[in-house]
């Protein structure tokens, strides 16, 4: 019985469902008579072509069509948006990002800007997906305990994730703000001197990763947090009558029946680190200098921000970045099937 | 009787319905893409309601963007063309949009008043190939570099403000100066600048820099430009700057403003469009001047600029377009548009006749004449530069490898090498070379 029809005297309410129904089933024999010539023609398979179409246009419009018209820019230069008005250039779009003296030198590359955002990126992805991965997993091991408050508490991990990312941001710049900043009001009424948290640049690069962390690890503990549930809780006792210590139980079931779910998360912050840029952009706006010049932002400079802008460069970079995240993907899945497999 | 009134009432329709589409027919709307500095949307509305009464069969809507998303939004709209489009744009990056203005000369009663009556420099930013004779747009307003000090800190601190008591003070006068003010006050910044190349300009050729050669391309090393780009950087190393301007704001262009106008900053290089802004914001908190560019080996001088109004050669509507903007530059609503927004006038006759400003702020009033007298002062490679059309280029590299070069991430020789780089390859794609 739900709470909606428990107000209503028993007797009343086979009537009240009916009423209740009617609407949805006038609805439904509607949809009915409208598809069945449909169905008629099309035949029962190929129904389902017709259910998924809708998605599909939107999948089409707003991801393919701008994926092909990206691979066309890659390949010509000039400062029109139009295709027709946009001169073929091959690949000099790409042979002028990756032509470079020396690759650990950014300064000597043609395009010192991109591979500084390469350099930020690849620092980020490692330091940032692991430290999130990790303190992911502490959170969802802690919270899969039966503490006091659980509820509350996973409540409170998974609230900055609701937040937008530019919300998140703010929120950050008013904390690390020099002048004013919360932090630095602490550090002064602590007698300490205040630190330029936005303008230093190993500052600026540690609290970028600190509220990346912070905005994204609930959703990250809620995946593990489900992984961990669905382990028996069979393979514990029958390990503890085993004699197994808290730290064998974990690393001999809890790590590999946990591995499919890690290998998801894996893939998804890693995805999400590479493609790294609204927070970052309100937060420091790549800076200072190009400290946290990640290369989405690289890109949306290219396009948006110069003037000329360079709408070749940037559609190459993406290619560029495209391939490198399906490489990386692919090659992340391959080693967890492998060991899926093993 | 009623049978009577009934085929009155059809009669009256069967007229109105006809009537009332070709009214619908004749009615043009036309859209200006606009932004804001300060009041002056506000003040065009006004204007343009005027003008609507006078031809009611045109409108004028006006779609306000910030100012910071005007090209990402403006260039998609003209490129696309058709009912997307605007009419009529205000842009502060001419040599962008040459390709989509409308030659208005044609539909203009006068094209000669507008030959008279604004700066042949301006005129040619819009003209593109040999083309020296179209009439695409006018500037809204002129606008001119230069600093702005906070009087009532001076005073507090006692401190002779340079222009008064030196005939040329240089940028060292200056920030010592300010940097005396800061410590006496207790102000936690002496000096900054904007984060944009183009505000490095003027002290640059102050300082002696050379940038435009004969061909209309660039240098950018010479002394006066390193000495220039060193005293920024040092600005930072002393710490007498605010950092949210030059270094925190990473890409993009940044001012000083809150800074200035909360009172935490003695001394601050900007232009003649804060002047508004600072009118409304700082109101009687303080008193605040704006006082003469600095003066080095190249004398003393801003950068020329400011925004103008063109028309697009997509529209649908060039004759009522042209009605528009010839109304927009006439010289009583010019000299309407200037008095109330309180910017310095682009119209050469209004100039020369004197605004009476909108206003009886002293500040506001001794600051539009202190940049008033920066106008003949203004040096001839200061117009090439802000006409140029690889000006931008050169601004923004300046800014973005200046920046890099404050944190350390460059040396100012490889940051000239790289900014000389970018101009290079603008000059070789305007210029075909």
């Amino acid at each position: 019985m739900s709470l909606f029809t428990r107000w209503i005297p028993r007797r009343y309410r086979l009537a009240f469902s009916h009423i209740v129904n009617k609407p949805f089933e006038l609805l439904m024999t509607g949809l009915d008579i409208a598809i069945a010539p449909l169905q008629w023609v099309l035949g029962v398979r190929r129904m389902a072509y017709f259910f998924i179409a809708p998605n599909l246009i939107i999948f089409g419009i707003f991801i393919l069509l701008p994926m092909v018209l990206n691979f066309y820019y890659g390949f010509t230069s000039g400062q029109s948006i139009l295709l027709e008005n946009r001169e073929f250039v091959g690949t000099d779009n790409l042979e002028t990002i990756l032509t470079c003296e020396d690759y650990g030198n950014p300064n000597t590359c043609k395009e010192d800007l991109f591979w500084r955002g390469v350099r930020n990126t690849g620092a980020y992805v490692a330091l940032q997906v692991s430290t999130m991965v990790v303190l992911a997993l502490i959170t969802a091991l802690a919270l899969n305990r039966k503490i006091v408050l659980r509820g509350f508490f996973r409540s409170v991990f998974f609230y900055p994730v609701l937040l937008s990312p530019v919300v998140v941001a703010l929120i950050w710049k008013w904390f690390l703000r020099y002048d004013n900043g919360l932090l630095n009001a602490l550090l002064e009424n602590f007698g300490q001197d205040r630190i330029q948290f936005l303008a230093d640049p190993q500052w600026a690069r540690f609290w970028v990763i600190v509220v990346s962390d912070w905005a994204q690890m609930g959703f990250y503990t809620l995946i593990l947090l489900a992984g961990l549930q669905a382990i028996p809780a069979s393979l514990y006792e029958a390990a503890e009558i085993d004699g197994a210590n808290t730290f064998r139980r974990f690393r001999f079931i809890t790590l590999p029946l946990l591995m499919p779910t890690m290998t998801v998360v894996l893939v998804l912050a890693f995805i999400r680190a590479v493609q790294v840029f609204d927070q970052v952009f309100v937060l420091t706006g790549g800076g200072p200098g190009t400290a946290t010049l990640y290369i989405v932002q690289y890109i949306y400079r290219e396009a948006f921000v110069n003037s000329p802008p360079s709408f070749g460069m940037a559609a190459a970079a993406s290619l560029i970045l495209a391939s490198v995240l399906m490489v990386m993907t692919l090659a992340q899945l391959f080693f967890a099937r492998r060991s899926e497999a093993t | 009787m009623k049978l009577r009134t009934v085929l009155l009432l059809v009669l009256v329709v069967a007229l109105a319905v006809p009537a009332a589409s070709i009214m619908a027919q004749d009615q043009v709307e036309l859209r200006i893409m606009w932004y804001n500095d300060g009041n002056e949307g506000e003040v065009l509305r006004d204007l343009l309601d005027r003008f609507e009464e006078e031809n009611p069969n045109i409108t004028v809507e006006i779609d306000t963007v910030a100012y910071a998303d005007l090209d990402k939004t403006l260039q998609p709209q003209v490129e696309a063309g058709g009912a997307n489009a605007p009419d009529i744009v205000r842009v502060t990056d001419t040599a962008r949009y040459r390709p989509f203005y409308l030659d208005l000369t044609p539909y203009l009663p006068d094209p000669d008043y507008w030959e008279a009556s604004f700066a042949e420099p301006v005129l040619n930013s819009f003209r593109k190939g040999a083309d020296d004779t179209g009439i695409y747009g006018f500037p809204t307003q002129f606008t001119v570099t230069g600093p702005f000090i906070n009087r009532t800190l001076f005073d507090q601190a006692g401190v002779d403000v340079p222009s008064e008591v030196m005939d040329e003070p240089t940028w060292n006068d200056w920030v010592e100066a300010a940097v005396e003010v800061a410590e006496v006050t207790g102000v936690p910044y002496a000096i900054a600048i904007d984060r944009s190349g183009h505000r490095v300009w003027g002290p640059a050729l102050s300082n002696g820099a050379t940038f435009l050669n004969e061909d209309g391309s660039f240098t950018v090393d010479s002394p006066g430009f390193r000495e220039t780009a060193q005293m920024i950087i040092d600005w930072h190393e002393r710490g007498i700057t605010p950092l949210g301007v030059w270094v925190e704001s990473g890409g993009e262009y940044a001012s000083a403003r809150p800074e200035f106008v909360n009172g935490q900053l003695v001394m601050y290089m900007s232009g003649s469009w804060q002047i508004a802004g600072f009118a409304g914001d700082i109101g009687n908190e303080f008193d605040w001047q704006a006082v003469p560019n600095p003066y080095g080996e190249g004398g003393s001088t801003g950068i020329p600029g400011g925004a103008v109004m063109a028309a697009i050669n997509t529209t649908a509507h060039p004759e009522e377009v042209a009605m528009v903007m010839d109304y927009l530059a006439s010289v009583d609503v010019l000299t309407e548009f200037t008095a109330r927004t309180l910017f310095i006038p682009g119209h050469i006759g209004i100039a020369e006749a004197g605004v009476e400003y909108d206003t009886e702020d002293p500040s506001v009033l001794q600051a539009l004449n202190t940049f008033l007298a920066e106008v003949p002062k203004l040096s001839e490679e200061a117009y090439g530069l802000q006409y140029s059309p690889i000006g931008f280029p050169l601004n923004t590299s300046i800014r973005d490898r200046l920046g890099q070069v404050i944190v350390g991430e460059l040396t100012l020789d490889e940051a000239i090498v790289m900014i000389q780089e970018t101009v290079d390859e603008a000059y070789a794609e305007v210029y075909g070379e």
